[in-house]
């Protein structure tokens, strides 16, 4: 197959598909990160997810349309307040959720489950009473769209670098705020041990709703960054949440570390298989692995070691 | 039969009724033609269909909710605006159009239940509606069961042909050849990239553009031809694939989210349309609000209509739609071709002079619509339409700049010889 291409041409392309799997990666980890953070720390299988992160989108857009209109000036930069926005709004819809619905089901896992799903028909279709049924497009500041050209031949696309950066940013402050904060050692001590973190003073109901609203606030960053990558409608959340739970499960649901460990190895597998076959059998292949993997080593990649 | 004639009808009423009818030779005689023009309802429905003296009833089918309602929106909308039109010009055979909304709420199987529903609850005279190839298949055996009419807006892959069914948008070969040939000939192109959604439309669709390219265009070549599954929103290693293959031409069948994705990211990974030609079939006004017009500026795309044709019908059109549905609205291909529904259908009734499926389906062939959005249309003898073909370049407003049709109708061909 690649005979009759040049050294340079084939040097080329390995770069960019190097990026390409780097920034499949990144939208992997950040798509996600709330999720783990949910699942993991609270047991919560929220199949609402990818409405939050729609959430996040449509405010987005809808903070594109309000600085178009009174602060043109601001436009170039509105995409960080856009964040700042999705990530509060998210949250706070994500706290009032686990207040009204979730707290009463942590005995039931299974039924969060059937609860979470409604819930996500529930937003899909108010998303489409209010913004209606189209697709909304959300226009990007110039400086975002296009590539950034490192040589003649090799094309990185900004957006993706964008996304790459949020990303770790994003990553690393999760990961200080679970590990060295106090707020983190709290979450992590109602994780180890519900009663015992009660009986020391830990206001464990306040852990859980802000643990819970912290994980939709990174799914409303998360849409937010994807309106540069892909669609704004009130189902686009659909198109997302598979592979979020293929990141999770595939990297054992409690562990951070294995989220992110899966979104490496999914990413990479899915971007060179896409490289070197199509489009639908880099996804059967990618599957199926998975599934192989899952059956011999069923915590996934890793697992975090509670005693039971 | 109207329930108003029934025996046992309250006296007063029927009294009205009487003086009505009996006043109805007078008017007649006074040469009033307006009421002249309307056959009596036993003539023009032998088989119980919902029409009465003053009222015909029709079904409109299509999602409004579920993923399916992002394009089947703009089909209500047209159908609606047609409906109500028709019955501002003294509606079919003299009887105002009544309509009755149903929801197939993206679901297949609820499609059949809602089809059987207008057909045998509501006696529906025919039925617009169904947009995804899947709905169709699913309402076409309910269709065939109970004789019912449907008027289907789609292009589609072709391969279906039913008495009871009207497609009023474009099978594959009207949408495929004429792009194709157009782009060999006049941008020089000789290797192509197909690239498609993983579903039977853009699979037969590619196919046929496959077979059209090594068999009939001299020296080209189909370098790569991919499928992505529904709703993917990665396309960097295709991307990067097309980049090294340099095809002169890709060509792009992808729907739905994908689509906003594909293009987003085609733009970010540096591929300038309008040095790369990019030749669609699945992108219309519509699909470009939600991709962006900066996106995909300088993409072409081959369909039968766009908003920007210059022509009376449009002008008139376009206007009248936005009235209806706000000044925002863009109006793609499906959404013209839905518009097409109400309007064929009430031609066809006049020239039948009968509401019966069965003389609707036998008058079809050779019906004309000269008031068509589009241009002049005219029912094929397999109940599609002749239509042209059309080349648009997209531009960064969202709106297509027309740059080739073809001369004459392309007549529609659902079972092409040679290209299966």
């Amino acid at each position: 197959m690649f005979g009759d291409y040049s050294i340079s041409d084939l040097g080329a392309i390995l770069a960019m598909q190097g990026f390409a799997g780097l920034i499949l990666f990144s939208v992997y980890v950040l798509m996600a990160l709330g999720l783990a953070i949910i699942f993991g720390q609270m047991g919560v299988i929220n199949m609402a997810h990818g409405e939050f992160m729609i959430l996040g989108a449509y405010v987005t857009w809808m903070t594109s349309n309000a600085v178009q209109h009174t602060a043109p000036w601001l436009f170039p930069g509105y995409f960080f307040i856009a964040m700042i926005l999705a990530f509060i709004a998210s949250g706070a819809l994500g706290m009032l959720v686990e207040w009204a619905l979730i707290r009463h089901l942590y005995k039931r896992p299974l039924d969060t489950l059937l609860a979470t799903w409604g819930l996500s028909l529930i937003l899909q279709q108010a998303y489409r009473s209010i913004f209606g049924a189209r697709e909304v497009g959300v226009e990007l500041p110039e400086w975002m769209m296009g590539s950034w050209q490192a040589t003649d031949s090799i094309q990185i696309p900004i957006n993706g670098m964008f996304v790459m950066g949020l990303t770790i940013l994003i990553t690393i402050v999760v990961f200080y705020i679970l590990f060295w904060s106090s707020w983190g050692k709290q979450v992590r001590a109602v994780v180890q041990n519900r009663v015992m973190a009660g009986a020391v003073g830990i206001n464990t109901e306040k852990v859980d709703r802000y643990t819970f609203g912290l994980g939709c606030g990174i799914a409303g960053i998360a849409g937010s960054a994807f309106t540069m990558i892909g669609s704004t409608g009130p189902t686009a959340g659909q198109l997302y949440i598979v592979d979020t739970f293929l990141v999770v499960v595939f990297g054992g649901a409690a562990s951070l570390f294995g989220t992110i460990a899966s979104a490496f190895s999914i990413s990479q597998t899915q971007s060179t298989l896409e490289f070197f076959l199509s489009g639908s059998m880099a996804k059967v292949i990618t599957l199926l692995t998975i599934v192989a993997i899952l059956m011999v080593r069923p915590q996934g990649l890793f697992a975090l070691k509670v005693r039971k | 039969m109207s329930d108003e004639t029934k025996p046992g009808l309250k006296s007063p009423l029927r009294r009205k009724l009487l003086m009505g009818m009996a006043a109805l030779p007078a008017v007649s005689m006074l040469g009033r033609p307006a009421f002249a023009d309307v056959p009596a309802t036993s003539a023009v429905n032998t088989t119980g269909l919902a029409v009465t003296d003053s009222e015909v009833t029709v079904g409109i089918l299509h999602s409004v909710t579920g993923t399916m309602a992002i394009s089947e929106t703009g089909s209500v909308e047209a159908e609606k605006l047609a409906i109500e039109q028709i019955n501002a010009a003294g509606g079919v055979l003299g009887r105002k159009i009544k309509f009755i909304q149903e929801d197939g709420a993206s679901d297949w199987p609820t499609f059949a239940e809602k089809a059987k529903k207008l057909l045998v609850n509501d006696k529906c005279a025919a039925v617009m509606g169904c947009w995804t190839s899947a709905s169709r298949k699913a309402v076409l055996p309910v269709f065939e069961q109970y004789n019912g009419m449907l008027y289907y807006p789609t292009f589609y892959e072709g391969l279906e042909q039913s008495k009871n069914v009207i497609y009023t948008g474009q099978e594959a070969t009207q949408q495929i050849i004429a792009g194709l040939d157009w782009v060999n000939k006049t941008k020089g192109a000789k290797s192509f990239y197909l690239l498609g959604s993983d579903y039977i439309w853009p699979r037969t669709s590619n196919k046929i553009a496959r077979k059209h390219i090594e068999n009939h265009l001299q020296g080209c070549k189909v370098v790569g031809e991919e499928y992505f599954p529904l709703g993917s929103t990665q396309f960097n290693s295709v991307i990067n694939k097309i980049k090294l293959t340099k095809p002169d031409v890709i060509y792009a069948i992808i729907v739905g989210g994908s689509n906003v994705a594909f293009y987003k990211q085609l733009k970010a990974a540096g591929i300038d349309l309008s040095k790369q030609a990019l030749l669609t079939i699945s992108v219309t006004e519509d699909e470009i609000d939600g991709i962006g017009g900066e996106n995909i500026a300088g993409a072409y795309a081959c369909m039968k209509y766009f908003q920007s044709l210059d022509n009376p019908n449009n002008k008139a059109f376009v206007p009248a739609f936005k009235k209806m549905w706000g000044e925002k609205t863009v109006i793609g291909d499906v959404t013209q071709a839905a518009y097409l529904g109400p309007w064929l259908w009430k031609l066809t009734v006049e020239k039948a002079q009968s509401f019966d499926i069965d003389k609707i389906a036998a008058a079809s062939p050779g019906v004309e619509f000269k008031g068509a959005p589009e241009g002049y249309v005219r029912i094929h003898e397999n109940h599609h339409l002749w239509s042209k073909t059309r080349v648009g370049r997209a531009k960064a407003d969202g709106q297509y700049e027309l740059i080739y049709e073809t001369a004459d109708l392309v007549e529609p061909d659902p079972f092409p010889k040679g290209y299966q």
